[in-house]
């Protein structure tokens, strides 16, 4: 039975996917069969239409071609600068992305998705302009035609025998939010051609002729037709799953494609793209790097890479895997991955031995649980390029320093040296054997190439100096030619075997040298402990490793990158905007990416497990040399253990911060105890002796009885400006924590009531709270010392009897007001503010007793907690001080069980 | 018949306060032994058998934290701790550990007297006969039959502010801590909602007091927890 358990990894996905689609802008592209049935003109109506709802519509690029009804559609409409690039002694108009940014329209139009940029434009395609706009939330209309689809291409190519190389990959079209069909019958698109109403540019009129045959019309019209409906048929799978009508567990069915060094790649990659978004799976791609295929020529293996690449835009996870044996790698690939068919190319006919069975049965016997697709071969002339995938060029195998041939010339001297003296002591095979010596020794010591020269230089010089007739090329006897054929073939075998075995080793000591310089890089790494000794560390890496110099630049907390780590030799001439860039996005840029791929520098981001860590710049002076396969991985290994080592600086950096500011808090605290300690212990005493002086025997009189009470009374006071003093200089010292509880206001206004007692005596105090007021979080502690200095303020600064009130209420927004306010003197006019400072008083001199420390505590304290305190007059007259505490999230209070119970009770 | 006289030990390192401490005490008719550190305090503790003991926290040779707990191993007389401001958490732990009462430092001898007079009189009555009927204010409260009267009117409580109140009621005068209430009258699940007490203390308070902003009886001890006074 089919689980109907939806796959949590697809929801996930899902939801993912319309997170991302939130803030992203949406695209939607005008689909058309060809060129001419109206794809402009139709993006620049529904603009129209929609330029009521969204005013903010703008034209990146559009093409009128200088026809009058679109002209008049793009009046009215904003339009975009178009940047000017120098492009080989001509300067070329190109969208500006930058100003695109910049201006951030709600809506841009951009014709022509599949367009490729001037070289030097930040992407080389404009659809991965329509890509940053989009995910910089940019909604964007576009227009594509049929045979510009990626995975359409050579179907399209194969009806009108036309080839188009600007492409856009099909994951672009399949992301559209909305494709709208541009559909026009193939009669009335052949009636505009004819009335000039096409506009074909570059193109050759025989060409044109060629491609607008009715018969190709209407099989792109077709072709058109059928990708929209597949796309609409996509929608409903989509819909259906969204609603988890129909859940689909289909790891298993994944495809995995095989591909190799041949030709018939790309033609793999596209069958496979269109099969995978038929069945709607996930798909890889892998390529199998075999020993043999390792000295492939470099540009073979660039357009592997090419392959791969369009693979992945095309949306398949893409590997570079090496292995000895080719099929139990992709065995093992496809099992690690749970995919169930494999997809290989056939295999040549011609080039199958008869002992050989071909890739797909060799998969089959192995793994017999696994599909094997095979994918026809295209036939056709453009497979000659490379007769045998392993072979570079004959010549190229040939060559060899002109002194390998002259040493290899000596060789055969010296055989025949040695051989004239001994020709009497020896039967002719015998000498022969001398000859064949020199074939091999030349064989071994200087490759291919001299090892033929030798063959024949030794075969020529055995015949003319001991084949009778000697003396001469003349050969008397045909069995003598055996020996110049098994001369030749043991040259080149064992020179070809020396070859193999000398790249061979060569490859080996080159990757030992790559693993030792890793090696030695991460021990150099795992001592650094400045930036700037990671940065030399690297530069000296780079520079044994790719011949690059390198720079680095390390984000601030902003994720801002400010100037490189400063280091001798670093690359100059840096482009900040693209390493910006780069660190924003996460994606390499720069020389042989996807962005900018003119520049001379390669940038790549420095991503660490926690976050990106900066930018590594690298000037590299063969930059061809860093296509390869392996100096990428090698380059990617690089930069991560730079960017691990960088993250461990920077945390070792914060775990010193931590421990020193853990250390000055510790300090600070057992200093302001210590103080406190030492002050407060001769005040209790002093407090405690003056009021024994009552309990004395015999009773004090009355006049000692009050000094000893004023005695009290000023000790008291003067604890209390300890207290003040303290407990500033402990909230400034950030060394008071706040320990919140949730806790209805009215308690806190009743203890500091009570604290306050005796001091209010001569003032009437209410408190007006409201029934209905949350709980809120505070330190009761200190709100209480908050409410009894504001009180104890009303009560200094307010003549007697007068009256002082405490209220609250919760503001409209999301905070609570909590007030004192008397019926005093008020405060003086224009210092609101200033008496909130320290050591700053209402009236400068005055016989009222105090420092100025309390509303400089109140606000420490009430800043504490997220919340503001300020003063003002009343109309009526009087002072009044308010503070806002942050209402927060009261916990809920379940007085259901309790009630229930009480309920119970009175039935 | 002469009442017996009380017997009060004060621990306390500072020899000024011990000594002021000691004229208050003996000035109210009490006996008193000093001790000024733990060890000292402990011999004295178990030697004088005395009726209450004045504790600093902050001794030389340890926290009063200990003291405390070792005393309640066999003994329920009264203590009460003498501390500095600014230490709530220090009082919490004191009273979690079995304190009864607590004053702030510096405190003069009519504080010291009332607190000392208030504990005496609180183990006078928990020794004696069990009280029944309680009337405090406006208030009396029924024990044996669970009535609550307010100005003669039967007051409506809700089981735990019942339980509440007699909670508080049979610890007047000492200082209770959130987690001592939270505890005995909603049970040790609720040890941590500390929010509980001060929201039905609230509800209590508008049953019982005048003014519950400035309340007569259930007072609120900032930061450390509640006081019932009669």
């Amino acid at each position: 039975m089919v689980t109907q358990r939806p796959d949590p990894d697809k929801l996930i996905s899902r939801l993912k996917e319309l997170e991302t689609r939130a803030t992203r802008g949406k695209l939607k592209i005008f689909f058309g069969a060809s060129a001419g049935v109206g794809k402009t003109y139709a993006m620049l109506s529904a603009a129209r239409q929609q330029l009521q709802l969204r005013p903010d519509t703008v034209i990146g690029v559009v093409e009128t071609h200088g026809r009058k009804e679109t002209e008049a559609l793009v009046e009215g409409l904003e339009r975009l600068p178009l940047k000017e690039v120098a492009y080989r002694d001509k300067v070329l108009k190109e969208f500006d992305i930058d100003g695109a940014l910049a201006r951030k329209p709600a809506l841009i139009l951009m014709d022509e998705l599949a367009h490729s940029n001037v070289q030097g434009s930040r992407h080389p395609k404009r659809w991965q302009d329509v890509e940053e706009l989009l995910s910089s939330g940019i909604d964007v209309y576009s227009t594509v035609n049929v045979q510009h689809l990626e995975t359409l291409n050579d179907i399209v190519g194969g009806i009108t025998g036309i080839r188009v190389w600007e492409t856009v990959p099909d994951h672009v079209f399949d992301s559209a939010d909305e494709v709208v069909l541009v559909d026009l019958p193939p009669d009335e698109l052949l009636q505009r051609l004819k009335d000039g109403k096409v506009y074909l540019a570059h193109q050759a009129e025989r060409a044109v002729q060629n491609f607008f045959r009715k018969g190709n019309l209407i099989a792109l019209r077709e072709l058109a037709l059928r990708r929209t409906a597949d796309r609409v048929d996509s929608q409903m799978i989509q819909y259906r799953r969204d609603k988890s009508v129909a859940p689909v567990w289909q790891t298993r069915e994944s495809l995995l494609a095989c591909i190799g060094p041949g030709d018939g790649s790309d033609r793999i990659i596209r069958k496979v793209a269109r099969l995978a978004s038929k069945l709607d799976v996930p798909w890889h791609v892998i390529y199998v790097e075999t020993p043999e295929l390792r000295h492939l020529a470099d540009n073979r293996r660039l357009s592997i890479l090419k392959n791969l690449r369009m693979a992945q835009e095309s949306g398949a996870e893409t590997g570079s895997l090496s292995g000895s044996d080719a099929v139990e790698t992709i065995i093992q690939y496809a099992r690690d991955h749970n995919l169930a068919k494999v997809v290989v190319g056939r295999d040549h006919a011609r080039a199958l031995r008869p002992w050989q069975q071909s890739f797909a049965t060799r998969i089959g016997k192995m793994a017999p649980d696994l599909d094997v697709i095979e994918i026809a071969r295209e036939e056709g002339p453009r497979e000659h390029h490379h007769a045998d995938p392993t072979d570079d060029s004959l010549l190229d195998l040939l060559k060899a320093p002109w002194q390998s041939f002259a040493m290899s010339a000596i060789f055969c001297a010296i055989a025949t040296l040695i051989s004239l003296p001994l020709f009497n002591l020896f039967d002719l095979p015998n000498i022969a054997m001398m000859f064949l010596l020199a074939v091999v020794l030349s064989a071994v010591r200087y490759g291919l190439g001299p090892a033929v020269v030798a063959s024949f230089l030794n075969v020529a010089a055995f015949d003319f100096f001991f084949v009778p007739p000697r003396f001469s090329f003349a050969v008397s006897d045909v069995q003598y030619l055996l020996t110049f054929g098994v001369m030749l073939v043991v040259g080149l075998i064992t020179a070809k075997l020396t070859s193999g075995l000398k790249f061979q080793a060569r490859v080996s000591s080159r990757r030992e040298q790559r693993v030792r310089a890793l090696y030695e890089m991460s021990r150099d790494l795992s001592g650094a402990l400045m930036p700037e000794q990671i940065a030399e560390i690297s530069q000296r890496f780079a520079l044994a490793s790719f011949g690059a110099r390198t720079a680095i630049y390390l984000a601030d907390d902003d994720n801002h990158l400010d100037n490189p780590i400063d280091i001798p030799g670093g690359v100059t001439d840096i482009d900040s905007g693209i390493c910006q860039w780069a660190f924003d996005h996460g994606v390499e840029a720069g020389n042989g990416t996807d962005t900018l791929p003119g520049s001379p520098l390669l940038y790549i981001p420095l991503r660490a497990p926690m976050r990106t860590r900066g930018v590594l710049v690298l000037e590299p002076n063969h930059p061809r040399r860093l296509m390869a396969p392996e100096q990428r991985r090698l380059l990617d290994t690089f930069a991560r253990l730079i960017a691990i080592s960088l993250e461990r600086i920077h945390y070792v950096t914060v775990a010193q911060t931590t421990t020193v500011q853990m250390e000055s808090e510790r300090l600070r605290n057992s200093l302001l105890s210590a103080i406190s300690h030492d002050l407060r212990t001769p005040l209790s005493a002093l407090v405690g002796l003056t009021d024994s002086l009552f309990l004395a025997n015999p009773p004090p009189t009355e006049q000692q009885a009050e000094i000893a009470s004023s005695m009290r009374d000023e000790v008291l006071r003067m604890n209390s400006q300890v207290n003040n003093l303290l407990d500033m200089a402990r909230l400034q010292a950030g060394a008071v924590k706040l320990n919140r509880q949730w806790q209805p206001l009215e308690e806190v206004v009743g203890s500091a009531l009570k604290v306050m007692g005796s001091a209010l005596g001569n003032h009437s105090v209410s408190v007006r709270l409201p029934e209905d007021l949350p709980l809120l979080e505070f330190d009761a502690v200190l709100m209480e010392r908050v409410l009894a200095n504001l009180l104890d303020n009303a009560a200094k600064y307010t003549p007697t009897g007068s009256s002082i009130e405490i209220g609250a209420a919760a503001d409209s927004g999301d905070t609570i007001a909590i007030w004192v306010e008397d019926n005093g003197p008020g405060l003086p006019a224009g210092r609101e503010e200033e008496i909130f400072k320290k050591f700053e008083r209402g009236q400068k001199e005055s016989a009222t007793p105090g420092v100025g420390l309390g509303l400089a505590i109140c606000r420490a304290i009430v800043e504490a907690h997220g919340g503001t305190i300020h003063a003002e007059n009343r109309e009526g007259g009087g002072a009044r001080f308010i503070f806002n505490l942050p209402r927060g999230k009261p916990p809920i209070i379940e007085v259901g069980e309790d009630d229930v119970i009480q309920e119970n009770v009175r039935s | 018949m002469t009442e017996p006289v009380p017997v009060i030990i004060i621990i306390e390192d500072e020899p000024t306060i011990r000594r002021f401490v000691r004229m208050s005490l003996e000035a109210e008719g009490c006996q008193v032994f000093e001790a000024d550190s733990i060890k000292r305090g402990l011999i004295e503790a178990g030697t004088r058998k005395p009726d209450m003991v004045v504790l600093d926290l902050g001794l030389p040779d340890g926290n009063g934290v200990d003291f405390i707990q070792d005393l309640r191993s066999w003994s329920d007389i009264p203590i009460i701790v003498l501390s500095a401001r600014t230490a709530e958490a220090d009082k919490v732990e004191a009273l979690d550990a079995g304190a009864d009462d607590y004053l702030t430092k510096p405190f003069g001898a009519a504080e010291l007297l009332a607190r000392v007079r208030a504990q005496l009189r609180h183990r006078a009555r928990a020794t004696g006969v069990e009280q029944s009927v309680l009337e405090f204010g406006k208030l009396r409260v029924d024990f044996s039959r669970r009535l609550v009267e307010r100005e003669g009117k039967p007051l409506h409580l809700t089981p735990i502010e019942y339980r509440l109140l007699s909670y508080l009621a049979a610890n007047a005068d000492s200082v209770l801590t959130h987690h001592q209430l939270l505890k005995n009258v909603w049970g040790p699940v609720h040890a941590e909602d500390s929010h509980y007490v001060r929201v039905y203390m609230a509800h209590l308070r508008k049953k019982i007091e005048d003014d519950p902003s400035q309340p007569k009886h259930i007072l609120t001890e900032a930061g450390v927890g509640y006081r019932f006074v009669i």
